[in-house]
């Protein structure tokens, strides 16, 4: 009994893990368009979106680090993991490009996890990620009308736009399917009714993207591979850059309070 | 965070001097002026100029600040400083929106700025080299804006005092952030001590620096204390700073890098080495480590956004279109 | 001369809670107004200043004329029959 609760619990720890990569990275991202925004205005909406999901990130890593047991902080768990121990899906990583990539990354992001929040928040066994994911969800919903607005405008705005941003959908469609996909610890959280699965919300994302490309007048790709690997922490080598500038600190000074 | 005393505005003005003295009357009454009331050219000159090298300081100052963000070493300290640098631009906003109020457009104004000609505080024109220098920014860089903007929440023109206001309010964590950043430094191992120090050795001469030549030296404050756009002077607001600044650093075992600072117990003053005002000027003429830097990387923002902003003009006019035809359709 | 296109400037009202009016805070740039409605969140209710917002284009304000203010206002300012300070009663009628 004892090995079967030390293995949920490790699994439930991986999983909650999970979500909490996801914002962390994708946070991360997003901070790195501060002061280089198209225009003031959505410089301040991309910081608001990236400080939702380092807000995630943060109760999710807290969480986390509660249910391991082991003492391991938020900031032992964001900084100091090596690369191959993250387990980000592939999207969230992706970098920024130009605007049309930063918007079609946020609207496959949003269209997920608003309704996947939506279902932890409804049904979780876990009180406490029910309660982050409640907060989570309205969070998303905001970020997934945001970039649904701006996808609908960069679509059908210029020829150079609606360009842009085909080929933004192109690059990045290829990584949407792996935020439908279950990771061994993910599926033992189903189990346990930590977590629903993923593909519950599948339907909800499908019609989301097709009313948005709809009006966007974009088409989707047809996608022969798509692209997975984060969630066992195999990245693409944009990652370990990435991981190079946010640890920097905590890896040159060791064991210091901030 | 705001710009140094005003750069080079004319504050010439070519009214009857009945009228003159109206306005003047006006502001010695303490009455707020608003955007269609009638003011002198120099008054509205003078305004747009400060107002404006206000909003580009706002804009520029991300960017040294933006370059620690990614590298922030807590995520308690990553999430503040991207607030922070956020309410930055939120600054910039509101002020480019005071600015506005006075007949020129934001674009004309980020014109001025992309082409080199409008000028911004020269703070920003050093580089941040350690996470320590986002300390030392937000503890005396903010520090001195704040000396410098509290007054300005009561200048006679009324969206400038309006949006100076909002500022203030929205800045008061800016400088609390900055010291703890410093206080976490100083009070962490020997090598962190000395980021620390080191960071407070280049910012503290530039900061002293933010509040503008020496009053003799001003060309610009005597007009503009009359017309209640400034309400101290260079000098006095340096030294209201460094009062406020120097027992702060000494609270954390910090060293002021001024072997000539000692307190005055009769002036009630600090007194201070002089300020190497040759290269204040050299920064102002666009000679620091960073002002090329600086103009090229908003540049580089605003020519890549360019294709975003088209497109959303577009499709708004094509939305506008659309409707026209569906109203004229069901008429 | 700006060669680029101008963006709309909108003004910004918000209320602060129900039961209160809408009040300008200031303006911002969009294109339309949806966009215009987003960034007035993103920039004007970041520290839960309000709980609804209305944009207008600025270009849609119509003003008083200021220089046209006194014919416009002063006429009120003797009316003080309007008022209730304007009317004597004895004060052992209590409170009118």
């Amino acid at each position: 009994m004892r090995s079967a609760a030390t293995s949920m619990e490790a699994a439930g720890f991986r999983a909650i893990l999970e979500l909490a990569d996801d914002g962390l990275i994708l946070g991360h991202r997003l901070s790195e368009w501060c002061g280089h925004a198209p225009t003031l205005e959505e410089d301040l909406a991309l910081a608001n979106m990236g400080l939702d999901l380092l807000g995630q990130a943060r109760a999710l890593y807290a969480h986390a680090g509660a249910i391991e047991g082991k003492g391991r902080s938020e900031d032992d768990l964001a900084f100091l993991r090596r690369e191959r121990d993250y387990c980000n899906c592939l999207l969230v990583a992706r970098p920024n490009g130009d605007f049309a990539v930063t918007m079609a990354r946020q609207l496959y992001f949003s269209a997920f996890m608003e309704p996947y929040w939506h279902e932890i928040a409804a049904h979780s066994s876990d009180e406490t990620l029910a309660g982050i994911a409640a907060k989570a969800e309205k969070e998303m919903a905001y970020h997934l009308r945001h970039s649904g607005e701006w996808v609908i405008r960069l679509g059908d705005g210029t020829d150079e736009s609606a360009a842009r941003m085909q080929a933004a959908i192109d690059e990045l469609h290829r990584y949407t399917g792996e935020m439908f996909l279950a990771s061994p610890a993910r599926l033992e959280a189903i189990a346990a009714g930590l977590l629903p699965d993923p593909e519950t919300v599948r339907a909800a994302w499908d019609q989301t993207i097709a009313m948005v490309f709809s009006a966007a007048d974009l088409t989707v790709p047809d996608v022969r591979v798509p692209q997975t690997g984060g969630r066992e922490g195999l990245h693409g080598e944009d990652m370990g850059h990435l991981l190079a500038e946010l640890q920097f600190m905590q890896r040159a000074y060791p064991g210091q309070t901030w | 965070m705001y710009s140094q005393g005003l750069i080079g505005a004319d504050s010439s003005t070519t009214e009857s001097a009945e009228f003159l003295a109206l306005f003047q009357a006006r502001i010695d009454r303490e009455e707020k002026i608003e955007p269609n009331d009638p003011m002198p050219e120099g008054y509205r000159r003078t305004l747009v100029r400060q107002i404006g090298q206000h909003a580009h300081s706002e804009i520029v100052g991300m960017l040294p600040e933006g370059n620690w963000i990614t590298r922030a070493p807590s995520l308690r300290r990553k999430i503040a400083l991207l607030a922070k640098v956020q309410d930055e631009g939120g600054h910039g906003l509101y002020l480019y929106s005071a600015a506005e109020t006075l007949g020129v457009s934001r674009e004309q104004m980020t014109e001025e700025l992309l082409n080199g000609k409008a000028k911004y505080s020269s703070i920003f024109n050093y580089p941040t080299l350690t996470w320590a220098d986002i300390g030392a920014i937000g503890w005396l860089v903010d520090g001195a804006a704040i000396m410098n903007q509290i007054p300005l929440c009561r200048c006679s023109y009324g969206p400038y005092a309006r949006a100076m206001i909002r500022v203030c309010k929205e800045e008061s964590f800016h400088q609390r952030q900055g010291y703890e950043i410093m206080m976490a430094l100083a009070r962490g191992s020997d090598e962190l001590k000395e980021l620390a120090q080191d960071a407070l050795n280049r910012w503290w001469w530039p900061s002293l620096m933010m509040f503008g030549p020496h009053d003799s030296e001003s060309t610009h404050s005597d007009q503009s204390m009359a017309w209640k756009i400034k309400r101290f002077s260079n000098d006095e607001l340096r030294q209201k700073f460094i009062t406020a600044t120097v027992p702060q650093a000494e609270f954390i075992g910090l060293t002021v890098p001024d072997p000539n600072l000692r307190w005055n117990d009769e002036t009630k003053l600090y007194e201070h080495s002089d300020i190497d005002w040759a290269e204040f000027k050299a920064v102002v003429a666009g000679n620091g480590r960073m002002n090329r830097d600086r103009i090229r990387d908003r540049n580089k923002a605003h020519d890549a956004g360019a294709w975003v902003r088209e497109a959303a003009l577009a499709h708004a006019a094509k939305r506008a279109d659309r409707n026209a035809i569906a109203r004229e359709a069901a008429e | 001369m700006t060669t680029e296109a101008l963006t709309p400037l909108w003004e910004v009202f918000i209320r602060p809670r129900n039961g209160l009016h809408h009040r300008h805070v200031g303006s911002l740039h969009a294109a339309d107004s949806a966009m215009a409605l987003q960034a007035a969140r993103d920039v004007y209710t970041r520290r839960g200043e309000g709980n609804s917002i209305w944009v207008v284009r600025s270009a849609d304000i119509a003003a008083s004329d200021p220089s046209f203010a006194e014919p416009m206002f002063e006429p009120a300012d003797d009316k003080i029959y309007r008022h209730p300070t304007f009317y004597d009663i004895p004060d052992e009628v209590g409170h009118m």
